[in-house]
């Protein structure tokens, strides 16, 4: 039995995981259209590459990932694209992004795969496969993969697979496990070796009976893997708490996991690597709970794109739906509408109802009662945040770690007095995050302000040197009528100057001593980068 | 549009306050069998200024009025003045002493969850202060009484000020232990001797101590549903049992033993209800403790020391005072900040 | 009495000393006031506050010469972070200055004859373009002072507010539905 190490608070919200296990995860037909946003991911944008009227097969590439954090875009199936264009994508803004519109033709037309051995391939191609397969962390994170897969300055000992799926309603991971858990194990295998880790850790929370025994049963001739059962407690889920956990690290906000010698990836994530890599297969699907207002709550396998409506029509819908949630009903997002296409972020949706989810009580003033802070799984006082974020003293709530809150929503839950108290800390941060950059925009204008006021000013130094220059040439001009040594000496020193300028002992050399002294020169620039370059790192 | 956590535990302010009224009744029942039904009126008395100030001063202040009274605490302060004060008091100083909590000590500094003093022991210290006389009138308990007022008797005096003849109050009120013991010790009359006398019980006064330990029940059970931790209470009291033991140890002839001091006065009260209340108390589990240590050291020094009767209103205050500066010294570190054991 | 008194004495002008040698010993070079203040105005170097740029009108603040609230982009925002750092009362703006949304100038290329008058104009050089070449504005450098709009003798300058986009989105505050007055 190994030990496990437990996190402070946590809450035990009715999971509601039953509805959506009665039937296996079930494949939907092709929908009337895919709109597929070319920013899923954290990072930049993918670069579209493809216009509209193009033919696109299924899995093409049709965005690129930029340089530097990025992931690629694919077309979900083979069709025609329709249009390029803004569209309002499954975000809580309502605000329009980019996004690919395709007509499905309904062949399935596959581009060309291969079928790789992934213990064979070179570990660097694997990260490049991940990254033009479009791999992000599918428990709703959205990292890209092949980053993930970098590596740190430090060993990474330990890999978590993650597999706890804490918040109420999902049931996408569940379901993956109990039905695909071969291909996971396979996926753990991958990232064991890219990151060369020496065990994995496949952490599933004890509600989930049959997903712990299809898991173990696929890894009991791996003796690096090991499959243990959590104790069920919202957000044991988070990469953080489940590294908690299962390894005893904690890792705080803004430090590397792999600087503590683990790294987290969803099983999903890992399942989906496998595909990539073996058979070359890129992210264009992924497993969806469907559940909360609908006849029939089930998982399907959705393509990326598929509008959120025709899906739930599939689990068919009831009328009295007033709108649906991306995610769970702790952490998830409200939809701005229905047409929205489900993104590689979406492990669930929620038909909602005013009664599944009424609507909020009037937020009373706090009591400090603390309730908020005995649950709240990263030990932050949440009243006082609130206290701070609500009066936008955004130092002190900085101060108070604001950054340190995973959004987990444990707080709000438990207050007696319904405060949105997650929803002051967003505001907190987005507020915080604007006006960073407002300042690093400010600090960018004063500094081009400063360098022109700079140049203007070397500027009318410069022509008055010129002016002056001219002057004096035009004096050392004139015939030198008065014998003043005081002007012959200012003449000469005029000529000297002119003559400084070109250096007379390389004036006249051969091309030999020339390429010679390249050559030279060639080394010192070289020798002074890899010092700088030194220096730097 | 509401964004998540979409759904909540089943939990409200008015809940909470509803429970810690409902913790009150074991001690309200030692009361009605040892004194009497009198509390009841003063109960009602202080529930009904309560209501009525609050609902007034919410309108003033531009408030909506359903949801803040709904919330029950002005009801929950009513009743722990009423407990607090002598049962027999006049009608006015109970409404005098509820109002001046609730206009004054609540809703003049923001309502509820902004009010840096406790409601309650703000009034019991305002009519301590302004009324010595008529805060020292407590009943005497049913078993040690000379002559029975009775209900409608008390009546007349609560509200009419009339006793009836050859009747003065003194055969039916008397000083509160703490304070006898004040006097007696005062008069250089041992412990021993003074703890013969017939108005102390097993642990403190006849009659009230039942009333505390009605207090202890009422609050262990809100222990158990997780209405308040264990924090406060347990460093008050354990902290003001530790204080008295010492003296009593070096000096048995002179200070009382220490359950004595537990079980009398306002000491159980205040653990479980008024220390705990949340707005005025601090936090962080750290600056509890201390919170209530400092307020058991208080409360001691002012019973044995000072020249009130009961410490228990003005530690609380004096504490509460410090509850910003104890929250700000005592924060917790947070979740992979802190050194690792491992 | 009278030892107390004077130890008393001795100890302030001690410490008075102290402080005094301290003030010179560590005085900072420079006016870091004006510094301070110029790093809390938005340098958007518009001269709407009727200085030519944001520089002078720190300056102008530090020496007590002009008021904090004579600064349109920076906002109320702004107003707020000079009380605090000057320790003053919040002003209002007056009625000549009215804020108004962030925008970027954007440059008709069509119209544009390639007159280098808005360089020359732009505090922040972000216009490139030749002589009879045309012109275009670097966004991402564009304070928005509006400042190129006046010299260009064919108005093809125009300002276009700056729309939200997902990546500037912001989290609104939460709305209380309880209480009508904060
Ligand atoms: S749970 Fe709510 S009322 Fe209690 S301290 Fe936290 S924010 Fe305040
Ligand atoms: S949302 Fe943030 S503050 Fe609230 S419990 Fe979660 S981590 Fe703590
Ligand atoms: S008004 Fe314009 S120039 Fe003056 S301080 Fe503000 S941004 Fe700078
Ligand atoms: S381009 Fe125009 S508006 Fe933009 S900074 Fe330059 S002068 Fe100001």
């Amino acid at each position: 039995m190994t030990q496990l190490y437990h996190f402070h608070g946590g809450v035990h919200p009715p999971t509601h995981k039953a509805l959506s296990v009665r039937s296996p995860i079930a494949t939907p037909p092709l929908p009337s259209k895919l709109v597929i946003p070319f920013h899923q991911h954290v990072g930049s944008m993918a670069k579209p590459l493809v216009q509209a009227g193009d033919y696109v097969f299924k899995g093409q590439l049709i965005g690129m990932p930029e340089d530097g954090l990025s992931s690629a875009i694919h077309a979900s199936t083979s069709g025609t694209i329709a249009e390029i264009g803004m569209q309002v994508v499954a975000h809580a803004s309502g605000l329009p992004d980019l996004c690919a519109t395709l007509i499905p033709d309904g062949k399935e037309a596959w581009v060309v795969r291969e079928q790789r051995n992934p213990i064979t391939l070179p570990i660097d191609e694997i990260r490049h496969i991940l990254r033009l397969a479009g791999i992000v962390g599918l428990g709703g994170a959205v990292f890209p993969s092949d980053a993930k897969l970098r590596g740190g300055k430090h060993h990474v000992r330990t890999i978590v697979l993650n597999g706890a799926e804490c918040e109420p309603y999902i049931t996408c991971d569940d379901m993956l496990m109990r039905q695909r858990a071969r291909d996971i194990v396979r996926g753990g295998d991958i990232i064991r070796r890219v990151l060369g880790a020496d065990e994995v850790l496949i952490g599933i929370e004890d509600n989930k009976p049959q997903a712990i025994a299809m898991m173990q049963e696929a890894c009991v001739d791996r003796s690096s893997m090991r499959v243990i059962a959590v104790p069920t407690l919202y957000p044991g889920g988070g990469a953080k708490q489940l590294i908690r956990v299962l390894t005893g690290i904690e890792v705080a906000a803004g430090v590397r996991s792999t600087d503590k010698g683990v790294q987290c990836f969803n099983v999903a994530t890992a399942y989906s690597i496998y595909r990539a890599v073996a058979f070359s297969e890129p992210l264009l699907s992924r497993i969806v709970t469907v559940t909360g207002n609908v006849h029939k709550p089930q998982n399907f396998e959705v393509l990326i794109g598929t509008p959120v409506d025709e899906l739930v029509a599939w689990a068919g819908g009831k009328p009295d739906t007033t709108h649906h949630i991306m995610g769970g009903p702790m952490m998830g997002v409200p939809l701005p509408n229905d047409q929205v296409s489900v993104v590689k972020a979406c492990n669930c949706i929620i038909a909602a109802s005013d009664a599944l989810f009424p609507p909020a009580p009037p937020a009373m003033p706090c009591i400090r009662c603390t309730r908020c802070a005995e649950v709240c799984p990263q030990e932050l006082q949440p009243q006082d945040l609130y206290w701070f974020a609500k009066s936008k003293n955004f130092g002190k709530a900085q101060e108070f770690h604001l950054f340190d809150c995973i959004e987990c929503g444990a707080c709000s839950y438990v207050c007696p007095s319904h405060i949105p108290l997650v929803q002051y800390y967003r505001f907190a941060k987005s507020e915080i995050w604007a006006r960073d950059n407002d300042k690093k925009a400010a600090d960018q204008a004063r500094e081009r302000h400063e360098f022109r006021e700079y140049r203007i000013e070397r500027e009318k130094q410069e022509k008055a040197d010129k002016l002056a220059a001219k002057e004096k040439a035009a004096l050392a001009a004139k015939p030198a009528a008065s014998d003043d040594a005081q002007q012959k000496i200012q003449a000469a020193l005029a000529v000297a100057k002119q003559q400084a300028v070109t250096p007379k002992n390389v004036s006249d050399l051969t091309p030999q001593q020339q390429a010679e002294i390249a050559d030279i020169e060639a080394r010192r620039a070289n020798n002074q980068a890899r010092a700088q370059s030194d220096a730097g790192t | 549009m509401f964004y998540s956590p979409f759904i909540r535990k089943p939990i409200s302010v008015s809940q909470i306050m509803l429970r810690v009224m409902l913790a009150l009744i074991p001690a309200i029942g030692a009361y009605l069998y040892y004194f009497g039904p009198i509390i009841l009126v003063s109960l009602t008395l202080a529930s009904i200024t309560a209501v009525a100030t609050e609902a007034a001063m919410l309108k003033l202040r531009n408030r909506p009025v359903a949801p803040f009274l709904q919330d029950n605490s002005a009801l929950l302060t009513a009743w722990l003045i009423a407990l607090s004060i002598p049962a027999l008091a006049p009608w006015w100083l109970v409404v005098v002493g509820t109002a001046f909590a609730i206009v004054i000590a609540k809703q003049l500094y923001g309502g509820l969850g902004n009010n840096p003093f406790n409601p309650a022991m703000i009034a019991y210290a305002v009519l301590i202060i302004s009324f010595p006389t008529h805060m020292t009138h407590w009943l005497t308990p049913a078993m040690l009484i000379h002559a029975d007022l009775g209900f409608a008797g008390q009546l007349a005096y609560m509200f009419g000020n009339v006793l009836p003849q050859n009747m003065t109050l003194d055969a039916f009120t008397m000083a509160t232990p703490l304070d006898t013991l004040k006097t007696q010790l005062h008069l250089g009359t041992a412990i021993s001797s003074i703890f013969g006398q017939p108005i102390f019980g097993g642990l403190a006064g006849q009659g009230s101590e039942m009333v505390a330990v009605g207090f202890l029940v009422g609050g262990v059970y809100l222990w158990a549903t997780r209405i308040i931790t264990w924090h406060l209470p347990v460093a008050y009291l354990g902290s003001l049992f530790v204080i008295a033991g010492i003296f009593h140890l070096i000096d048995p002839a002179h200070y009382a033993p220490p359950l004595f001091h537990l079980f009398s006065g306002a000491a159980m009260l205040g653990a479980f209800f008024i220390l705990t209340d949340p707005v005025t108390s601090p936090t962080t589990h750290k600056g509890k403790l201390i919170f209530a240590a400092g307020a058991a050291l208080l409360t001691y020094l002012i019973r044995v020391f000072g020249g009130f009767p009961d410490g228990m209103a003005f530690a609380t205050l004096l504490m509460n005072i410090c509850v910003p500066l104890i929250d700000l010294y005592t924060q917790p570190k947070v979740f992979g900040k802190k050194e690792q054991a491992r | 009495m009278i030892s107390a008194l004077l130890v008393m004495a001795g100890i302030a002008i001690v410490l008075g000393a102290v402080l005094g040698f301290a003030a010179i010993k560590f005085r900072v070079e420079g006016n870091p006031l004006v510094d301070k203040i110029d790093a809390v105005l938005p340098q958007t170097q518009c001269g709407q506050c009727g200085f030519p740029g944001c520089k002078p009108y720190a300056t102008a603040i530090a020496a007590e010469e002009a008021d904090i609230n004579c600064c349109p982009p920076g906002g109320e925002e702004g107003i707020r972070k000079l009380a605090e750092l000057l320790n003053k009362e919040f002003k209002p703006f007056g009625d000549n200055a009215k804020p108004k949304p962030k925008a970027v100038a954007y440059i008709d290329e069509n119209t544009c004859i390639g007159c280098t008058l808005c360089i020359q104009a732009c505090p922040v050089d972000a216009i490139v373009g030749a002589a009879k070449q045309m012109h275009t504005i670097i966004a991402a450098d564009c304070t928005g002072c509006e400042l190129c709009l006046a010299p260009c003798p064919v108005d093809c300058i125009a300002m276009n507010p700056i729309e939200e986009t997902l990546s500037v989105w912001k989290w609104k505050y939460p709305v209380y539905a309880l209480s009508p007055t904060p």
